[in-house]
Parts: C-alpha cells; structure tokens; sequence
C-alpha cells in the first residue's frame, strides 16, 4: 500500500522537465540542443540524454517536489517568465551545492599543503570567482557535477591522510565516501569520468607503493586491494546502477524518442504501442510490418519518396533506417512472384516460412526492396538498396530470401522474437545497416546497405517490430521483459551515440579549448540588448589569470626542485618540507587540472565554455599551494626574521584583497547588470571590457 | 713519421658476411623485376600526380603529409629524367614511354631492402644473440605486405626505413654513451637520430609518433644522467667541455659536466628536426614557384607570390584602396569553397518555399569563378562620383564606405529581413527602392583585421577587412549554406548580427583592383571588362608562407567519403583486410597488399607474451624477488620500450582518428612488433627453458614456425609480385579469410 502512494505521487513530476537553459544567440546551435538533449522529458524514458543526467535530474526533481514545482513549466527559450512556477527550490539547491565547492576547496589544500594562508588563497580565489558565481545561481547540471567532483577529490586526499592507519574508521569513511561521490560525479556527466580516472591513478601509485613495501605481507596487501575494490569500483556501480534503476522504474512511460531503443525495451514502456501489446504471433503474406534493425540505435528499415543524388549509385528511391516511428517505416510482405492482394478474404492465411523467397514493397510509395551491383553511398565495399518499381512491379532484384538465424523456432516466423536476415537473390548479399549518417540528401538518416560479406553481425539482423494482420487473431506478448544489465548496457550506447552527434558546423564561431584559461570569452546566460537585464558567465579575469601564470611558474619551479633533488642537493630541512608539498601535493593538483582540460582537445563534438569549469576549480588549487610556497620559500631565502614574516604575510593578504577588489569590478556578471553595454562610457561596466572578444 | 717504411700497412676490414648477405636478399626481393607491372599501382595515382607537379615546378598544396616525402620521390623522377608529363587518372592505366618506371620506384625499394639489415643491426645493438638478429632480419625478408609496398611508388618503405634509421642511430648512441662521450661517433649518430627522426616526420605526420618515441626514450635516459652524480655539475667549466665536444677526445666521460649532456641532446634531437623540417619546406617553396591547379585554397597573397595566375593578374595593380576604387572582394575563409562576393540582376523570391518572405531586392551570392559582376566600386557616401580623384583618397581603418555593384551599380545593403537560409541573420542584398517605406541601409564601416595601427590605409591584397553594417551592426559574413536553384546554387553572404569573436569567414580581402576613371556607366563597364595596369610587386617572406602552407595544410579536411578497402584498426592486428593494389588487364594476375598471416600473428602473440612477462617480473621485482640476472632486465626494458612502445605509439593513436584508414597504415607499427619477436623468443629460450632438452625442442620449433612463414610467404608471392596468374581456384583456395578480397574473374 504504501509502495503504491509513493509511486503516485512520484508520477506527478513526470511531466516535461527540463533544467533552466541558455542560449548566447537566437538559434545558435548551442542552448537548444543542449537542454533538450541533455535534460530528461521527465515521465519519458526514452529520452536521448547526451549525460547521463540520472543523479542530478533525481536531485533536482527532489528538490523541486519539496519546493512544490507542479512540473508543468515547459523550459523551452532563455528568458521566458517562470511567472507562478516556484523555481527558487531548484535553484537554492543548486546554489547550495555550488557554495559547497569554497569549503570543499578549503579543506583540500588545507590537507595538501598543511598551510592555512594557502587553503585562505584558494578559497578566496573561488568565492571571488564570478564565472563560479555564475555557473552556481542557476539550474544547471555543473555545480552539481563540481560539488561532487570537489568532493571526490576532498575524500581522495583525506583518505591519503589517513594512510598511516589503515582500516581505521575515519580511512574506511573517506574511502567509501570517494566511492560515492565519484558515482555522483559520474551520475551527473560522463566528464565525470576524468575525476575516476584521476582517483584510479591515485589508488594505482598506493597499491604500488603498499605492494612495494616489504614489512607487508600479501595478505595485508590483498586486504587493502579489497578494500580499494569494494569501495571504488563495487559501491559507485552499485549505486550508479540504482540511481539508473530508480530512473527506469520513475520514468516508465512512452515518449517521443521510443525508437532509439530496441522492440524489447520498448515493451516495458507503458503508452508504447508494445507495452502489453497484442499482435498477431506469425509473420504472413500480407501483413503490414515495420523491421528493426537488432543493433541499438539503429533504428527501423525506412524508404521515402526522395531519391538517391545524382552520382551516388542509380537515381531510385533512398532506403534508409530511421529512428523515429513513421508511416515510412511500414512494408508489406508479399510472395516474389505474384502481386495478387493477399488479404483478399478469398484467401487463405499463408505464413511467411523460414527460407521463402519474398518481396517488401513499401506502403507509402509501393516500391520494393530493391539492391544492385551499385556501390552504396558511404560503404563503397556493398551494394546500394533502393525502392524500385512501379505500384509492386518491379523485377528480379527485388527478390529477398527470409531466414531466421539459428531457426531454433521452427518453420514460421515469430513477430518480435525471430532474428532473420534478408538475403538478396541475385548478387547473394545480406541487407544491413552500416550505421553511417548520410548527408543532407539522405535527411541525416543512417544508412541502409546490401553487404557481400556474410559475416554475422547484429547490423544485419533484424525483426518484426509492428504487425498489422487483420485475419489473424492477436496473441498477447508478456515474453519481451528485457533484463536490468540489458536495459542499462542498451540506454548508455544510444547515450553516446547520442552525444558523439553533436558535431560543429565550420562557418560558426564555436569555442575552443585553447580559449579557456585565458578566458577568452564568456557565454551570454540572458539578456542582449541594453535594455535587458544581462547575465554573462565570464571567469573574474584577475582569478583567472593569475591561475595561468601560476601553471607556468609551477611548472618552472617544480622542475628546478626536481632536479635539483635528482642531482643530489642537499636541501635544509625546510626547503625540503616545502618542496614536497610542492612537488606532492601541487602535483596532485595539476594532475586533476591535465585530466580536466586536455581531453577537450581530442574532443570533436560541439564545446562550450563552461566545460573548463571543473578544470579550473584544480587550476584555483594549484594557485594556492603555489603562491603559498614560494612566497615561504621567499620569506626562508631571506634571513632577517622580521622581514620575512612580513613577506609571506603582505603577499598572501595582497593576493587576498586584490581578487576581493576585482571581484567587486566584475560582480555585476553574475548578479546581472541593466544598461548601456561596456564600449558606452555611461554602462556601470564601463573601462572593465579588457578584451574586445568579452561581449557584455 | 717514416714509419710506414718501417712497418708494413695492413688494411684489416671486418665484413659482417650475414649482414651483407642480408642487404643482398633484401635487394634482390625488392628489386626484382622492379617495372613490372608498367601501370598505374594503386596509390602511385596519388603520388604520381606531385611527382609530375615537381617535375613541372607547379605548385600544390597536399594535406596528407609534408613535402619531404613527395620530393623524394621526385628524386627519383629528376634522376630518370622525368619530365612530368602523363596523365596520373586511373588505376591500372599503361605508363607510357617517357616514364622512368625503374627509376621512380628506385627509391622506396632501395628503403625497403635496407631496412633488412637495419632491423639485423638494431636487434645487436639491443644486446641480443647475433641469431636473434638473423631472425628479426629474416622476417623482414620474407613479409609479403613489406614487399609489396616498398616495390610501388609509395612512401610507407621509406617512413619505415627512417623509422628504423632512428631507432638504431639512437641505439648506436646510447652504447656509445657508455664508454666514450663527445666522440665522433657519439655526435656523427646523436645527430643522425635527430636527422632521421625529422626525415620520418617529413615524410608522413605519421612519423611523429617515433619521433616521440625517441624523444620519451632520450628524456628517461637524459633523467638518469641528470642523477649520476659522477658528472660534475652546471657550475663545471662549460668551455672546457665545449673543447672536448670540438676535439672529440675519446674517454672524457669524467669531468664532463652534466649541462654539455642535456645541451648537445637538445641540439640534436630538438633544433636539429625543427630547423630540417622548415628546410623541406624551403626547398619545396622554391623549387615550385608556378601557380597550379590548388592556388584557389591559398589567400591572395599567397598565390600573388606564385608566378603565373593570380600574379600575372594583379602585377599591375595599385597598392593602396582609394574612394572609388574597382575591386573584387575574396572571402579569406573560403569553405566549403574560396569564393568573391557577387551579385547579379536577379532578386530574391518574394516568398521562399518555407513560406517566410523576403524582401525581394537584388541578391548577394558569393560566386566560386572570376566574373565581371564580383565587381564592387567603393564609393565615399558623401560624394556622388564613382572615380578616383586625383590625387586618390586612401580609405582607412574605421572609414565609412559604401559598396557600389560595378555592373548594376546598386549598393551592398542589409536590414531586419531574415536571410534566406540562416534564418537568424540579416539578410544582405543589393538594394532596390521599391518605396515602400524601407530605406536604404547601405552604410558599412571599414575594420581592418591585420592593421598596424588605427590609421591603416586598406590594401590591395594585404589587408583583411570585416565590413560593419553601420545601422545594425551586423557583419557581413559567408554562412557556407548553397542557395537552392533560384540562386543558381551560389553561396549564401549574411550579416551577422552578433558576432561572437573573430572567425574568418566574416573576413574579405581584395584581389583584383584598379581605380576607376569613367564617369559612364557604359563606359564603366566596358573598364571592368578589362584588365588592370600599373606596377607594384610584392614578395611575401619564407616564414610568412611556411607558415601559411603548414596551416592550411592541417586545416584542409578531406571529405571522408570512404574507400572500397579502407578498414578499421581493430581488422589490421589480425590481418581481417586486404587491398587490392591492381590486376592485370586481362589475365588474372594481380597484386595485393596482403600479409604474410603467420608473422602478423605471432607478432601480435609475441607482444602478449611480452606484456605478460613484464608485469609478472615487475610484481615479482617489487617483492623483491630478481627472476632475471643483473644486466638481462635492463637489456629487456630497453627492448621492450623501443620495440612494443614503437608498436604502440604507431597503431594506438589511430583510433582517434576520424580519417579514412587503410591497411597500409599499420605496417610501421607492423616492424616494431617484428622486431620484438625475435627477442622475445630469445629471452624465452635463455630464462624459461630450464634444460638442455628443452632448448633444443625450443629451437627446433622455432625453426618449423619460420619454415611455415616461409611456406606462407611463398604461396602469397603470386599476389606479391603479381607475376603469375593464377586459375580462378587457385585464387579461390588463397582466400584463406572471408574477409580478403581476392579479384577472380568471371567469364
């Protein structure tokens, strides 16, 4: 009973749902795309989400359910009104776990550098930071995905700390604890992948050492391995595969995107068409069909009345695969040899048998299934397939064999639970897909080819999704419940599909990597004209570029040190304390900062902005420790003592009140500013656009 | 000093018989019977068009990799006397008799042998048994698909041949390092590892991943000297060592300080490269100095630089733009192709097929040919002539200007009205009062993108201009969408509302220009009918169109249409793929690349093998337990990191990549892991096999898995060679995977 009321009332958030958006220009292609796609169509599950936005759609939803949003605010364009919704708990929540990442930081570098100016510097450098600021006001999934990437790397260093007493409660705390914020972290977005990996270099080097240590035995070290296993990779999938779980069983209802997933995931969505369907069990001559390909995200077999380009194979009518549910998707099986009506009531049923010699004329147009010894468009190596002939009349090449692979249901054709393949009469190939996006011409279809090769792959298996007969009785089909593994294997592969489709077109300015740290320019949140309020995500330029220099001088002094210890120097007692944490825990944190940032550039998809977030909460660190050290090494090199305290403590409180100040010039970014734009003398931002390519 | 008198001189020579028999089995299987096939082989189509731009001394632009390659090559082509001219379109095509067949394919197959008795040296160097090198050797010898591609004119044998010369010069080096420093050999193989490597990299980009292979290898090594503290310090006497390094005395290792060691490195392995690879391409600059076929793809400049074409054209032209001055506007991104900002009388239709309107005024295209109507005149808005006062008034950087179609005199304009295809900027026209209360907005700010200073004069050429629109401040960009047939499927210009950061499409430069002396319009036009006069030449510098060249050289992206063979990396471990190179026009010999299967799976075996026994002894040395004795593990890293690294870092890196991929690719990571069978077999008869017994069994199968390669090598020799038809059962039964594709004729 009480199962029943929780999930009723869970049901409420299910309708259209979508997280705040932005975008920078009318129609460019970045804010549309992004928050459709990255943000769930709550009560659908078969949402194309890009990221995997489980955790933090739960999150929020929880929020939002306790702050009393009825769900009905459609989240469609930058700038409308939310007017009555009540919004403020979802963005509280966000803003709550945003103004974590400062504490988070503090306790961080505290722990690395042992130093308290250091963590102050750090702090300071992201309270002040309006790009922080920003990023964190809103309904976004980054100050979620940073909190718990913060967290991760918090939990990391303080289970380091605990090394000395292993298997202790605070060791087993923080362990488990990294363990769950990288599955949040995870949860969030797949760049939450780079905080594993940076946590899995870091468990790699200590089993290494553990292992490398002689007064160990191979017991205690395989204790350790255990531990490292049960709390870092056992506990994040287990909870990364509940919060999916939860996903599934919340999200249960049909939704515009059903036909990226299977016929059997589709079943279990209730409003799809196979959700407790009923349909006729076997295939028979004249039925009207749709076929799936079996491979995921393929999509249905699909023709339409557009025909190839001229110079790409014969001038007949495109097949392709497509992934929504169409009435191009429908074929009708008929016998290759005579075009007389099956479903005629005169006569009798006749079933489609393993082996038979068949035709698929396309219901929309009449054209057959058709292949050649043509190349096809993208995969050169097979024959192209076309819709040909005339109301049915086609000829010799329209003649498909139908086969069921392995057989193991005997002579007739199950709907659904059969895998067959449709092999070409005359040139012997098998129909695929190749899962190649044609160009323009083919509409952004996929590819639909013949291939000679009969090598058994799943691009060329298919079965009978839909199956309209009217002289057979309907059967009910209950035998389709895909397993939990299968559901979650299956939703990840359209996911990246999904997300690798995202490709920039060559005559707009997109963002580059390269842009990032230097801050090269913002992204507009809301507002253009001068008569707007205008929010515009923009690091604090002085945080920023201090970070760089930072990374360059950490990189010029940890190298001197480094060779300086390999070429045997002696240091005194201090410097030697110093370095180290130079060299160990500044080290740590450029790591994080190289695993956050580099893998952009390999990246092809669309980039934005905010991507370097994560990346520059490392770089913050980094400036901390650094600035932190030196100015302790500056104060050491001189010797009068009273002197040298006053150096590290002008420096640091310097550094302090410097980005204090200039987060008081910029702070109108994030809290939103009115009037005239920077180049007019009158606007409050006035003599504060630095760079010509910063539009505010 | 007269002791020669006194003492008989003696010449003693070691000659390495295997080694020499070596490069005489290598040069025999390569050479062989060289010009046969006299056709077109696959992919010389490819090559054998630059050969013949070399030849003559047209200039090209290809973005499959840097100009060292292609001109060696062309060496070959100078050398036989070639003089460029056949026609490289078709696979399989006769060569006709002006063709130095032999000479051409000289080159690559010299390489190809030589990387014989280079892979029998490296294996020595590695400190492995003089056998282990024979069978490193031996393997090469008999490798189909070597063979194969080192007897076309194609560039993979040398890339492989430099790839190896590298590896083994470093190797050379590095023993050397142990007992005589700053000797002459020390320097003659230091630098020849940074020359070689800086050749790979010139012949395909591919040659970047040995290059930092060899790069990693020389910094791990450099950080061990670094901590040897037998070498004195930075603060040793540096000039004394700069002596020693100029004398070359021989046993100075003691007292040589520690900075001459990562200084003469860095020379070598860093300068050296870099300073070769912007002579290749000095060299190629000058020796194509012709306009050719791909100046399209260049800016202005650029082509204004090349003799012939655009020069020939613009020689004579007034440097600096004046108020009414004639000219063409160029767009400086040019994709998807370079095209002039055009107009002509059509307009645009009053209501596109989507349904929303325009504002049925004149279009502006962007036209991919010369034509009379990418004429504009710049006109001062305060004046009424359309000539060039005298003397001329210069525009500058930030001058208000309008831009008056030469041929229908109407001016460049934009206003709120969507454009047709890019819905959300303005669109641009040519304006046309039909009074109905839309005023002309046809006043457009000049910006200078390159200018020196504020108070730039705009120049022919040279200068890279945006126009802002001065009402809406859009901007007056290329959006590379085709219009559909009304607009003759020219290319689409828009403004751009909000420009976001400067991208190039929104750039223009001016190509042709003249000042304009007829007050009539009918005698205008027949000016812009003619060509320009007047004498200003420019040169741009070396670096200037280095730089430019290697920029759009990476930026050219080919459309990735796929090819009939290309293949995935995960197919060319196993060998699941072949290419069909070529096949006889009328009997059915032909030549495939095509693996020796044998040696491609135990490669791929032995590198398992290594893997695994390197973790297992690096746990095992963590414990503290030493399998192998003192010097063996040093001797196994070493081998492992040049040998499986060099596979790796050539085969790894394709998986990232989104271009076409072919078989042929694979073969330098392909001879790393050939390398590495021979020590791995090595290693497992001297540490694994416990017994006499053993060894000998070891052995003994050793030599029946080389005979099986031989057997193998020698059944694929028809395919290699292509000498031989071979009856369509015969090729049935060679087609041992599903997945080759074995041309056999129908009849």
């Amino acid at each position: 009973m009480m199962r029943m009321k929780k999930r009723k009332r869970r049901k409420r958030l299910k309708n259209p749902f979508q997280l705040e958006m932005w975008r920078e220009a009318p129609g460019a292609p970045c804010g549309v795309a992004m928050g459709r796609s990255c943000l769930c169509t709550g009560g659908t599950a078969t949402e194309t989400c890009r990221l995997a936005a489980m955790t933090t759609l739960m999150l929020i939803g929880l929020a939002g359910y306790l702050s009393g949003y009825d769900g009905t605010f459609l989240f469609q364009k930058p700038g409308d009104k939310y007017e009555h919704h009540s919004y403020m708990g979802m963005r509280g929540f966000c803003a709550f776990l945003g103004s974590w990442l400062v504490p988070f930081a503090y306790l961080t570098v505290l722990d690395l550098s042992k130093s308290l100016s250091a963590a102050l510097l750090t702090a300071a450098l992201l309270t002040f930071d309006t790009g922080c600021l920003t990023l964190s006001q809103y309904i976004l999934l980054d100050p979620i995905l940073m909190f718990f990437i913060m967290a991760a790397m918090l939990s990391m260093v303080k289970y380091n700390s605990c090394a000395n007493r292993p298997f202790s409660a605070p060791w087993w705390f923080w362990l488990s604890l990294t363990g769950v914020s990288l599955a949040g972290a995870l949860g969030v977005k797949f760049v939450g992948l780079f905080i594993i990996l940076q946590v899995g270099l870091n468990t790699i080097a200590d089993l290494w050492y553990l292992f490398g240590d002689l007064s160990l035995s191979l017991v205690t070290v395989g204790k350790h391995l255990t531990a490292r296993v049960l709390c870092l990779i056992v506990l994040p999938l287990a909870l990364y595969t509940a919060t999916f779980a939860v996903h599934f069983m919340v999200l249960s209802k049909s939704g515009p995107g059903d036909g990226f997933f299977s016929s059997a995931f589709q079943a279990r969505l209730s409003g799809n068409n196979l959700h407790n369907a009923s349909i006729p069990e076997h295939l028979a001559y004249g039925s009207v069909i749709t076929v799936k390909n079996l491979r995921m995200a393929i999509g249905y077999l699909h023709s339409h009345r557009h025909l190839y380009p001229e110079g790409i194979g014969a001038r007949q009518q495109q097949v392709t695969t497509y992934l929504h549910k169409d009435y191009n998707n429908l074929w009708i099986i008929k016998k290759h040899n005579t075009n007389s009506d099956p479903l005629d009531p005169s006569f009798p049923v006749e079933f489609v048998r393993h082996g038979d010699i068949i035709r698929l004329e396309h219901k929309e147009t009449s054209r057959n299934l058709h292949s050649h010894y043509h190349e096809a468009p993208l995969t050169r190596k097979h024959y192209q397939v076309t819709g040909y002939g005339i109301n049915g009349t086609g000829d010799s090449n329209d003649f498909w064999r139908i086969e069921v692979v392995n057989r193991k249901f005997g002579n007739r054709i199950k709907v659904l639970r059969s895998r067959i393949r449709l092999i070409h009469l005359v040139t012997g190939c098998v129909l695929g897909s190749s899962g190649k996006v044609l160009p323009k011409w083919g509409w952004e279809q996929l590819e639909v080819t013949c291939t000679p090769y009969l090598k058994e792959t799943l691009n060329s298996i298919w079965n009978v999704e839909d199956h309209i007969n009217p002289k057979l009785p309907n059967i009910s089909l209950n035998v389709l419940q895909p397993s939990f593994p299968e559901i979650l294997l299956e939703s990840h592969m359209v996911m990246i599909r999904g997300n690798s489709g995202l490709k920039p077109k060559d005559n707009e300015f997109t963002s580059k990597p390269w842009h990032w740290p230097i801050n090269y320019q913002g992204l507009r949140f809301s507002g253009i004209n001068d008569t707007d309020f205008r929010v515009y995500l923009l690091g604090n330029p002085v945080v920023w570029w201090l970070n760089l220099l930072s990374i360059a001088l950490y990189l010029l002094s940890g190298s001197i040190i480094a060779i300086a210890i390999q070429r045997g120097a002696q240091l005194p007692a201090e410097v030697a304390g110093l370095s180290q944490v130079l060299l160990r825990g500044g080290g740590q944190v450029l790591l994080g900062w190289t695993l956050h940032y580099f893998p952009f550039f390999l990246m092809g998809r669309v980039l934005y902005f905010h991507h370097y977030f994560p990346a520059m909460l490392f770089s913050s660190m980094l400036t901390g420790i650094l600035w932190d050290t030196l100015l302790r090494l500056c104060a050491w090199g001189l010797a009068s003592w009273p002197l040298a305290r006053g150096i590290h403590v002008v420096g640091i409180l310097s550094l302090l009140l410097g980005t204090a100040y200039s987060f008081y010039l910029f702070h109108p970014l994030a809290y939103g500013m009115v009037g005239p734009l920077a180049q007019d003398p009158q606007s409050p931002m006035a003599g504060l656009r630095w760079l010509d390519s910063w539009d505010f | 000093m007269w002791g020669f008198l006194k003492r008989p001189i003696v010449v003693t020579a070691d000659i390495n018989l295997s080694l020499v028999a070596l490069t005489g089995m290598g040069l025999l299987s390569r050479l062989w019977r060289l010009t046969y096939p006299r056709a077109v082989v696959f992919d010389e189509v490819y090559y054998g068009q630059y050969i013949s731009f070399y030849m003559k001394r047209i200039f090209f632009l290809d973005d499959s990799g840097p100009p060292f390659g292609h001109m060696v090559l062309a060496l070959g082509g100078y050398l036989g006397g070639f003089d460029g001219h056949f026609l490289w379109n078709r696979i399989g095509a006769e060569y006709s008799s002006n063709v130095p067949v032999w000479s051409l394919r000289l080159l690559p197959a010299l390489a190809g042998a030589l990387s014989v008795p280079m892979a029998y040296q490296i294996v020595l160097e590695l400190h492995f048994s003089h056998c282990a090198a024979m069978g490193a050797a031996l393997l090469m010898l008999i490798e189909n698909a070597l063979i194969t591609q080192s007897r076309l004119m194609l560039l993979e044998s040398v890339l492989i041949f430099f790839n190896l010369l590298a590896v083994l010069s470093y190797l050379k080096f590095f023993n050397c390092q142990k007992h005589s420093p700053f000797s002459l050999s020390w320097w003659f193989w230091l630098t020849l590892t940074g020359v070689a490597c800086s050749c790979a990299v010139g012949i395909k980009y591919m040659g970047m991943f040995t290059y930092v292979l060899m790069l990693a290898v020389a910094a791990v090594h450099a950080w061990h000297l670094i901590g040897d503290q037998t070498l004195s310090n930075v603060g040793a006497d540096v000039q004394c060592c700069m002596r020693q390094a100029c004398v070359g005395q021989m046993g100075m290792s003691q007292g040589v300080c520690v900075f001459c060691h990562l200084l003469a490195r860095a020379v070598a392995l860093l300068v050296i490269p870099v300073v070769l690879y912007l002579l290749f391409f000095y060299v190629h600059l000058i020796l194509l100095f012709r306009s050719g076929p791909h100046d399209q793809i260049m800016s202005s400049a650029f082509q204004a630089s090349l003799e012939g074409g655009l020069a020939r054209i613009t020689q004579g032209q007034p440097l600096e733009v004046a108020f009414g001055s004639q000219v063409t506007l160029r767009n400086v991104f040019g994709k998807p192709v370079p095209c002039w900002l055009h107009s002509h009388q059509d307009t645009y239709p009053m209501i596109y097929e989507n349904g929303r309107g325009s504002s049925h005024q004149q279009q502006v295209t962007c036209y991919p040919f010369k034509d009379v109507n990418n004429w504009w005149i710049v006109k001062d808005p305060g004046r009424h002539q359309l000539v060039v006062s005298s003397p001329p008034r210069p525009v500058r950087h930030g001058d208000m200007v309008q831009l008056v179609h030469g041929m229908t005199t109407r001016s460049l304009n934009t206003h709120d009205v969507a454009a047709p295809l890019s819905p959300h900027s303005q669109e641009v026209s040519c304006y046309i009062d039909y009074n109905i209360s839309m005023p002309a907005q046809n006043l457009w700010r000049l910006e200078i993108v390159n200018r020196g200073s504020d108070a730039d004069v705009w120049k022919t050429i040279l200068s890279e201009v945006r126009f802002v629109h001065v009402n809406t401040s859009a901007v007056l960009k290329l959006s590379g969408a085709h219009l559909p047939d009304w607009g003759y499927r020219q290319l689409e210009i828009v403004g751009e509302k909000l420009s976001r950061g400067y991208h190039e499409s929104m750039v223009w430069n001016v190509e042709e220009h003249r000042y304009g002396a007829s007050q009539e319009q009918r005698e205008r036009e027949r000016e812009l009918h003619s060509p320009a006069q007047v004498d200003v030449s420019r040169n741009l510098s070396f670096m200037a169109r280095f730089l430019e060249l290697q920029w759009r050289m990476l930026a050219l992206r080919s459309d990735d249409s796929e090819h009939k063979y290309s293949s995935s990396p995960l197919e060319w471990v196993t060998l699941d793929t072949n290419i069909a190179y070529w096949l006889h026009p009328r009997t059915s010999a032909q030549i495939h690349l095509l693996g020796n299967i044998v040696i491609w799976i135990s490669g791929s075996l032995a590198l398992a093998i290594y893997a695994l026994l390197s973790s297992w002894y690096l746990l095992r040395r963590r414990r503290n337990i030493h399998d192998l004795p003192q010097d063996a593990w040093p001797r196994w890293v070493l081998a492992g990191a040049l040998c499986a690294g060099g596979w790796a870092v050539n085969y790894l890196p394709f998986f990232l990549m989104e271009k076409t991929l072919f078989l042929y690719h694979y073969l330098p990571a392909l001879t790393f892991q050939i390398l590495l069978l021979p020590v791995v077999l090595q290693h497992i008869s001297d540490h694994l096999c416990r017994s006499q017994l053993q060894r000998s069994v070891f052995s003994a199968l050793v030599v029946a898995w080389y005979s099986s390669a031989c057997h193998v090598s020698h059944t694929l020799r028809p395919l290699t060679y292509g000498d031989k038809s071979l009856s369509p059962h015969e090729l049935k039964a060679l087609r041992w995977k599903d997945s080759w594709d074995i041309l056999i004729r129908k009849h």
